[in-house]
């Protein structure tokens, strides 16, 4: 039976005010190495406040190492999909492949992280929120995973209109709302003034032949810069071989280019990677 | 992705209905607005059309250029995320480019094909907007098999080769088409099958093949080629408990004809499947009281360009 990730019930927690700029990151997908490397950078920039927009584990070794990173950094972090199932012991990361090729890798990869995560962080995970709401200046920002609507939608650039965006902002009371969980960062003016931003995930690059990783910065304005940060991919790829996984995840962390989860890849973010 | 399969026990009869009131599903938001723009005209006459498209069957009309874009003008006061273009055969209505070309501008566009009638200078036209545009344009083409074999006796003779060179015109135009194989095999075969169509089309030039394999909506012309659905084969509110209605392309989509706005395109034929003569008039609960509504059920957003058949057939 199809059930999507449990939604927030019943009121939501006041809004956190907040001074700019606050660094919002998504998708660690289990890369400490680049979670470190995102946090030091943040700081240089002036980033007093941190928030994580969910996808603690995947693809990357040792899922255990990245939460005391978070907890010691006082990020403020919100559920993702892959935090949900792992918190209530699905069978899936719920991303909703049907390619064999997806599915095999995801299973690899969600089964390794199940495996790997203890029980004491899979607890911490089941307490997260599902949106968090800040304010900064005037602006009413709402932080959500993949839609304030839904943990699991993929928001693409290129398969979401102006009009929905300017819905969701109506619809949800927000001046900015920022989310992940496509992997790929992007952002949006909308009429009015408002923004949307995907700030992309820092657990794998972007597909975009480059091996650093993106994260956002948030000014008021509201303006988001996406910024670029190296790390030491090559020392991550080195733990994900002792780890054993898959070859094609290293190739990723690599080159920059997207090997596995493609299928749900719009034309063209599809048309821009190698795969 | 996987879902529930319920034992089938294949038995002909005409089912005798639903054993309680059928479930109502509402529109949560208007995310897709779909356009039947050759109404049920088309090129050919598959004996798997779930509503029975043809070149003589003109049941549903053609939609205009100024038409569509005052609908298009109307969904995006609603918020509408995606746009869908679909027939009968859209390249059968010459407004069709024009059509991209304007909806690109506010929003994604897909484009549900045979592939047969993918004239140059039409792609040339389309392949410059999408490149203009910050949204994607999709195209979904309809291919039932890997080999002529498999396609030609569903989709016509000859119909295989027509919708490759299609594919491959489409690819030149740098275009990565989606390739949508109605499941006209046995479960079992999936795999192999899956196998034997990427096969095929990187022999054709298409290195990284998108494809999506769809249940067979045994409704229409199917009916009579797969004698339609089990007698037990209809959704209960039973079975909506703790399921994710997200799936259900009722409670996120809406199709325009000539005729009016209905819920879904698969049951655009059924009477009851006009909502409504405005948008607004058709965001009212739809009951699932159609078998078509199971096989959405069981396989979930069987109409949109991801999902599908997954390797567990579900």
């Amino acid at each position: 039976m199809r059930t999507g990730p449990e939604e927030p019930a019943g009121e939501p927690p006041a809004p956190e005010r907040v001074e700019p700029p606050v660094a919002v990151f998504g998708g660690v997908y289990s890369n400490h190495v680049a979670l470190e490397a995102v946090l030091a950078d943040a700081r240089e920039r002036g980033a007093r406040s941190f928030y994580c927009l969910g996808d603690l584990g995947a693809f990357g070794p040792n899922p255990d190492r990245v939460f005391p990173l978070l907890l010691e950094a006082d990020v403020g972090v919100v559920r993702g999909n892959y935090d949900d199932s792992l918190a209530r012991g699905l069978e899936d990361c719920q991303c909703g492949y049907t390619d064999p090729r997806d599915n095999h890798f995801a299973r690899l990869s969600y089964r390794y992280t199940y495996r790997k995560t203890s029980r004491r962080w899979k607890a911490w995970m089941a307490g997260l929120p599902a949106e968090r709401r800040l304010e900064l200046d005037d602006l009413s920002v709402l932080l959500c995973h993949g839609s304030p609507r839904r943990t699991n939608e993929f928001l693409w650039e290129s398969t979401t209109s102006t009009d929905f965006l300017a819905h969701l902002a109506r619809e949800y009371r927000a001046d900015v709302i920022l989310g992940t969980h496509t992997g790929i960062p992007w952002k949006r003016k909308l009429p009015g003034g408002g923004l949307f931003g995907n700030v992309g995930v820092i657990g794998r690059p972007a597909n975009d032949g480059r091996t650093a990783v993106w994260y956002g910065l948030l000014r008021p304005g509201p303006e988001l810069e996406l910024v670029p940060v190296a790390y030491d991919h090559e020392g991550l790829a080195a733990e994900m071989r002792e780890e054993s996984l898959p070859e094609e995840f290293v190739e990723t962390i690599l080159t920059g280019w997207w090997t596995t989860c493609l299928e749900v890849l719009p034309a063209r973010e599809r048309a821009s990677g190698r795969y | 992705m996987s879902a529930t399969r319920l034992p089938t026990q294949r038995s002909g009869a005409s089912a005798p209905g639903p054993a309680g009131p059928p479930p109502e599903v509402e529109l949560e938001h208007l995310d897709a607005l779909w356009f039947q723009v050759a109404g049920t005209v088309c090129n050919l006459r598959c004996s798997h059309c779930f509503i029975s498209c043809a070149p003589d069957n003109d049941d549903f009309g053609f939609l205009g250029l100024e038409d569509v874009m005052a609908w298009v003008e109307e969904g995006r006061r609603l918020g509408v995320k995606e746009y869908y273009l679909t027939g009968g055969e859209p390249f059968m209505n010459r407004d069709l480019p024009a059509m991209v070309e304007r909806i690109l501008e506010v929003g994604p566009v897909s484009i549900l094909t045979n592939g047969t009638l993918l004239r140059e200078g039409d792609l040339r036209r389309m392949a410059s907007a999408a490149e203009r545009s910050i949204y994607s344009l999709e195209i979904r083409v309809s291919i039932d098999g890997p080999t002529p074999e498999m396609n030609d006796r569903v989709r016509g003779e000859g119909t295989f080769e027509r919708a490759m060179e299609g594919v491959e015109r489409l690819l030149d135009h740098g275009f990565l088409p989606i390739i949508t194989a109605t499941q006209v095999w046995e479960p079992e075969r999936d795999e192999a099958v899956r196998r034997c169509f990427v096969a095929t089309l990187r022999e054709r030039g298409y290195e990284h093949p998108r494809l999506k394999i769809l249940p067979s909506l045994r409704i229409g012309r199917e009916e009579l080629r797969s004698a339609g659905y089990d007698p037990h084969e209809w959704v209960t509110a039973q079975m909506l408990e703790g399921y994710d209605r997200g799936q259900l392309l009722c409670s996120s989509s809406r199709v325009v004809s000539d005729r009016g706005v209905h819920v879904c395109p698969i049951l655009l034929d059924r009477p009851d499947s006009v909502l409504g003569s405005t948008l607004e008039e058709a965001d009212r609960p739809f009951a699932l009281s159609h078998q078509a509504c199971y096989t959405c059920w069981l396989h979930g957003a069987i109409c949109s360009n991801f999902g599908g058949i997954g390797e567990d057939g579900a």
